[in-house]
């Protein structure tokens, strides 16, 4: 009983210092100081600020962009993804081999490797850094993640039920629609997942893809505001609000996966 | 026309091509452009000289060990705490066990420079001085759950058989753990080394935040490098980086296969 106790303890000790720093932003934004620590009493203002609109249009112009950068570089590479696993589970193991070492290439790279690879690509090509670098860029690297999560499912996947729409009279295209998609959906699904996280929380290969053009993400917003000194104040609301959307999502996914489990 | 292109559809090898294409383009040119710009000086010439300005500049050598120290003391700290939590996890009810983690890697969805700033401002608030402890606590809390993760899924799959035909034959507790738990439970320690402490050298601008600009890790140098144009020097350092995670890769794919590691979903 007593170990019990101490192993939970200790559970929740190292959960607690986890969480410690986001807490703090969470109980400091209901405070207006513009330095992150001190408290000058209770108020919503900065969550009204932010979303006055017109007073933080950088911010939320960066927001804007991280997001939709996120969606259509997901998007992308779910697509991208999904094909070439379907792919590569046709090919001859020797070919096989050889593709999914090149998908884990940016996998283990690093992102400072893959950022400035990147950048000399363009830089060499004479392509100016902008918002589509930036997306292909984030697709350079979340589309192995899609790859990775897809696979299994093909490999858990009846093969015969695929020859059997097949007997059945559908055509290669009908049989890939009703049969193999329904089967790898949820690799797709948790593959998208995924890559809209690692865009939203990319920082280094944003950085070395971004260009000079004025164009901000989140992250390149923030370390900017850092390296002059300061937090934004309005980024702490944006913090927590991303934070507990992102908690009720997935206690929402969590329960549907174990209902699902239970069944 | 329409029938050929039908043709090549159906037979699915062929869907491989866009990302062929695409790695070659995406992956496969940009580390050769590494590769190239490495050795080459500013007129364009094949040189060596951007890798003799690395050994010649003590300070630059300096930062590399210093970095690899930072990542090696990360990546030992993230074990020592890590592994006991999954233990933990794995003894623990299952339903509750995977609401927990959860928890633990739930944190990683807030930004994680916003994470280092919020981590800087708890050492302020604590009054505790930003430095090498504040550099090491900042890096730990970032990458903590990557090594909780591989090793509570490893632990999760591991034969109880083993365990209990070690009891059985006479094993203490101490003794299980050690000749049974620990060795069954390497994969998972070794990818999470892998996503541990790959991470850590190559991390800039957390550094600078946690220490007030007073420590500088290698990422940071290659960055500054860049951004100021010193591209060929730049790539000179980037290729030692890649040199360095091409080693760790081999050294710990030995007896593991990425593909195993499993993602966070």
């Amino acid at each position: 009983m007593v170990k019990r106790i101490l192993c939970q303890g200790y559970l929740w000790l190292l959960l607690l210092l986890l969480y410690a720093p986001i807490f703090l932003i969470m109980i400091y934004s209901f405070t207006e100081a513009k330095v992150l620590g001190n408290w000058t009493g209770f108020s919503t203002k900065l969550y009204s600020s932010l979303f006055v609109s017109g007073t933080h249009h950088s911010l939320t112009n960066a927001l804007l962009n991280t997001l939709s950068i996120a969606l259509i570089a997901a998007t992308a590479s779910t697509l991208l993804g999904s094909v070439t696993a379907i792919g590569i589970f046709n090919l001859r193991s020797r070919a096989r081999k050889a593709i999914s070492f090149v998908n884990n290439i940016p996998i283990l790279n690093g992102d400072i490797i893959i950022g400035i690879s990147l950048f000399l690509l363009f830089v060499s090509l004479g392509i100016p850094q902008g918002y589509i670098t930036v997306v292909l860029a984030h697709i350079t690297f979340c589309t192995p993640y899609v790859v990775l999560s897809v696979l299994p499912r093909l490999k858990q996947m009846n093969p015969n039920i695929y020859e059997a729409a097949l007997d059945l009279g559908a055509t290669p295209m009908q049989a890939l629609r009703k049969v193999i998609v329904p089967e790898i959906l949820p690799g797709m699904i948790s593959g998208f997942m995924l890559a809209v996280t690692l865009s939203i929380d990319d920082f280094a290969v944003t950085v070395f893809t971004i260009g000079n053009e004025g164009l901000e993400t989140l992250s390149t917003y923030i370390y900017a505001d850092a390296r002059k000194g300061g937090l934004t104040p309005e980024l702490r609301p944006l913090s927590t609000i991303i934070f507990v959307l992102v908690l009720v999502l997935l206690v929402i996914i969590n329960r549907r996966a174990s209902k699902k489990k239970e069944e | 026309m329409f029938g050929t292109i039908r043709l090549f559809l159906s037979s699915r090898k062929s869907w491989t091509i866009p990302y062929v294409i695409f790695s070659a383009v995406f992956v496969i040119l940009p580390l050769l452009l590494i590769v190239v710009y490495a050795f080459m000086d500013d007129a364009g010439h094949f040189t060596l000289g951007n890798f003799a300005k690395f050994f010649a500049h003590p300070e630059a050598i300096n930062t590399f060990v210093y970095s690899i120290g930072v990542a090696i003391i990360t990546t030992v700290v993230c074990i020592l705490l890590g592994y006991p939590a999954a233990y933990i996890l794995t003894q623990t009810r299952m339903k509750y066990a995977s609401a927990v983690v959860v928890l633990f890697i739930l944190p990683m969805w807030v930004n994680i420079l916003i994470r280092t700033l919020a981590t800087v401002a708890l050492f302020d608030f604590m009054n505790m001085p930003l430095g090498e402890g504040a550099l090491i606590f900042g890096m730990v809390y970032n990458f903590l759950p990557f090594m909780i993760y591989p090793i509570y899924n490893t632990l999760q799959k591991l034969d109880k058989s083993y365990v209990e035909a070690a009891q059985d034959l006479g094993a203490n507790p101490v003794q299980v753990f050690l000749k049974a738990v620990l060795p069954l439970s390497m994969p998972g320690i070794v990818s999470g080394i892998l996503m541990v402490f790959m991470p850590t050298i190559s991390t800039f601008a957390i550094a600078e935040l946690l220490t007030m600009n007073n420590i500088k890790l290698f990422g940071t140098t290659i960055q500054e490098n860049i951004n100021n144009s010193m591209w060929n020097y730049g790539a000179a350092l980037s290729l030692i980086m890649l040199f360095l995670i091409g080693a760790t890769t081999l050294l710990a794919s030995d007896d593991n296969d990425p593909n195993e590691g499993g993602g966070l979903w």
